[in-house]
């Protein structure tokens, strides 16, 4: 049994949850003062996922800001962001523009600011 | 470039570009807009975190895909947009005088100015601590504009004073990039930070914040190379034999964010102690005629969806008054009582049509409390909310059906349940 202490970020109660984990699996929540924030704590749990936003160097040196088009796994921030420092673009580049296709899964990396 | 406008807007900022799309949506074509940096957009192309548009798009964008909606929306329309252009002063008659390369220094004249320029950071007092004044101390928006601007990174290894939410998203973006991030340090016993960011930019990552904590040393001759933060009494007074020390490269601090009014200050516009921003009607009309004021120049907003909405109001008043204007007015104050920190608008017009939509903040961390909206003893609105803190802004409607009942200074208070 392992227990994980969170505090919810769907709402400004910010509740603190605790959930009791079996392996993988949940056990209890506690905490939580409305659904959602059981939700919240069990996807928290599993599989945490955050969007990443960081910047791209272009070629003539200036940088321009990038996101990733849907979460991917926490867990994979660290490895990700090294890919993407790997990365030059060329400009123009324009808000939406797909800077690397399929980065984790089918989620792509887009521009979020132009370079002219 | 003319001599003259109708309207003049100092700012090119989200706040100065929904208020002039807005100006000109509401008939008035002949607008210009004055920014200091090469783009419109303000701080917000600085901001590549996402998160804004929410209330308003339904959707989370970054900073700049925020800005870049607002900006395009004005180029549709051809309003004249001057960039590189500081404005050094403005007159009581609405005369501008700004500064750029092309034209040197030079005046217009307008018949309605509106002032967005924005907010500064706060700059810290207890860093004017004794010792030398080694590099590497920023302010955390002065980092977020080094690395995400520029591209270059100021250091490896961090401490945070503050932590405001610029210095927790700034905090993320540090470790991301491959600094260690030690620890942030926090004066006050909660941090004026939102929630989302402390999970998500501290928690995520392991980044201890210490709340009631403040520094007491920074050590360095050249560079910085490290800093010992204590825990403060009641009296915020360091407490001896809790001090912690770190090796670091690299100070932020993140203390607030203040609005920007010196030039609002030289022009005689009446400022409020409470928002550092200029007092104002509820078409956001400031004490001088004809000169309005909206966005993080009026008061320090946390979400930009919020900026955007007072700016279109804003400019909506400026197009009418330049096309009617001034009417007489039947003016009430709207003051803040216990428990609240200010409330904005401070003053009503009751000759004025429509519902008006007040902005407050509260003064401490409060659970299950009750919003009080009185006037002359009596109650006009109660709200329980189930909790409030500082770092939120809050905002309750007035109906126009209750102003003009009005018979006197309305009062906002907050009362703790027993
Ligand atoms: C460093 C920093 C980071 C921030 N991060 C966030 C965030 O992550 N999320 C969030 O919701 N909010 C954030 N904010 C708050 C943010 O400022 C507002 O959400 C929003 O940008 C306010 O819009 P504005 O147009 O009022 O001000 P700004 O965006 O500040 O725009 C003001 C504009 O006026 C121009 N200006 C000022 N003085 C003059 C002059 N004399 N002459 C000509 N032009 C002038 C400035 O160059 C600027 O472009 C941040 C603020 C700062 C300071
Ligand atoms: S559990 Fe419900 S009430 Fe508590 S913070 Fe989460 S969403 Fe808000």
């Amino acid at each position: 049994m392992k227990t994980v202490n969170l505090t919810c970020v769907e709402c400004p109660m910010g509740c603190a949850i605790e959930v009791q984990l079996d392996g993988e699996s949940v056990v209890s929540v506690v905490g939580n003062t409305c659904p959602r924030g059981l939700a919240y704590a069990k996807n928290e749990v599993v599989c945490p996922m955050r969007v990443l936003t960081t910047t791209v160097k272009s070629t003539d040196g200036r940088m321009v800001s990038v996101k990733t088009d849907n979460p991917i796994k926490k867990s994979n921030m660290f490895s990700l962001m090294q890919v993407i420092n790997g990365i030059t673009v060329t400009a123009p580049v324009k808000i939406g523009d797909i800077i690397m296709k399929n980065i984790e899964g089918d989620v792509n990396l887009v521009a979020t600011d132009c370079l002219k | 470039m003319k001599k003259s406008y109708d309207i003049v807007v100092i700012g090119g900022g989200p706040a100065g570009l929904a208020a002039a799309v807005s100006a000109y949506d509401n008939g008035v074509k002949d607008v210009l807009i004055l920014e200091r940096e090469p783009r419109t957009g303000g701080i917000l192309n600085q901001c590549i975190h996402n998160g804004f548009g929410l209330t308003r798009f339904k959707e989370s964008l970054a900073g700049p895909e925020y800005a870049y909606k607002f900006a395009v929306e004005a180029e549709k329309r051809n309003i004249e947009t001057l960039t590189q252009t500081t404005v050094l002063s403005i007159s009581k008659d609405k005369k501008v005088t700004a500064i750029n390369k092309e034209n040197g220094v030079f005046t217009v004249e307008a018949k309605a100015v509106i002032l967005a320029m924005g907010c500064r950071e706060r700059s810290r007092g207890a860093l004017n601590i004794a010792g030398s004044r080694p590099a590497g101390v920023f302010s955390a928006g002065t980092a977020q504009k080094y690395i995400n601007v520029k591209g270059y990174m100021p250091g490896k290894e961090v401490v945070i004073l503050g932590s405001g939410d610029i210095g927790l998203i700034m905090a993320r973006r540090m470790t991301l990039e491959g600094a260690k991030v030690h620890a942030v340090a926090e004066i006050m016993p909660y941090s004026s930070g939102l929630k989302r960011n402390i999970v998500q930019c501290l928690d995520d990552f392991g980044i201890p914040l210490y709340l009631n904590h403040t520094v007491t040393e920074i050590r360095g001759d050249k560079r910085v190379t490290g800093v010992t933060i204590s825990q403060v009494d009641q009296n915020k007074k360091p407490i001896k034999g809790t001090e912690k020390s770190f090796d670091c490269d690299t100070i932020l601090f993140s203390v607030g964010l203040i609005p920007e009014n010196e030039l609002t200050k030289g022009m005689g516009v009446e400022l409020s102690p409470r928002t550092k921003g200029a007092v104002v009607y509820q078409n956001r009309e400031t004490s001088i005629e004809g000169v309005f004021a909206c966005g993080n120049a009026l008061q320090v907003h946390d979400l930009v969806d919020f900026v955007s909405e007072e700016s279109e109001l804003t400019g909506k008043s400026a197009a009418e008054y330049v096309l009617n204007g001034a009417k007489p007015r039947d003016t009430i104050n709207c003051v803040q009582g216990k428990n609240i920190n200010y409330v904005l608008p401070q003053k009503i017009d009751k000759n004025a049509s429509g519902d008006v939509k007040l902005y407050f903040r509260v003064s401490n961390t409060f659970k299950n409390c009750t919003i009080k909206l009185e006037c002359n003893g009596k109650e006009l609105i109660k709200r329980v909310k189930r909790v409030a803190a500082p770092g939120e802004m809050e905002t309750l409607l007035l109906k126009e059906s209750l102003i003009k009942s009005l018979e006197g200074d309305v009062i906002l208070s907050l009362e703790e349940s027993v």
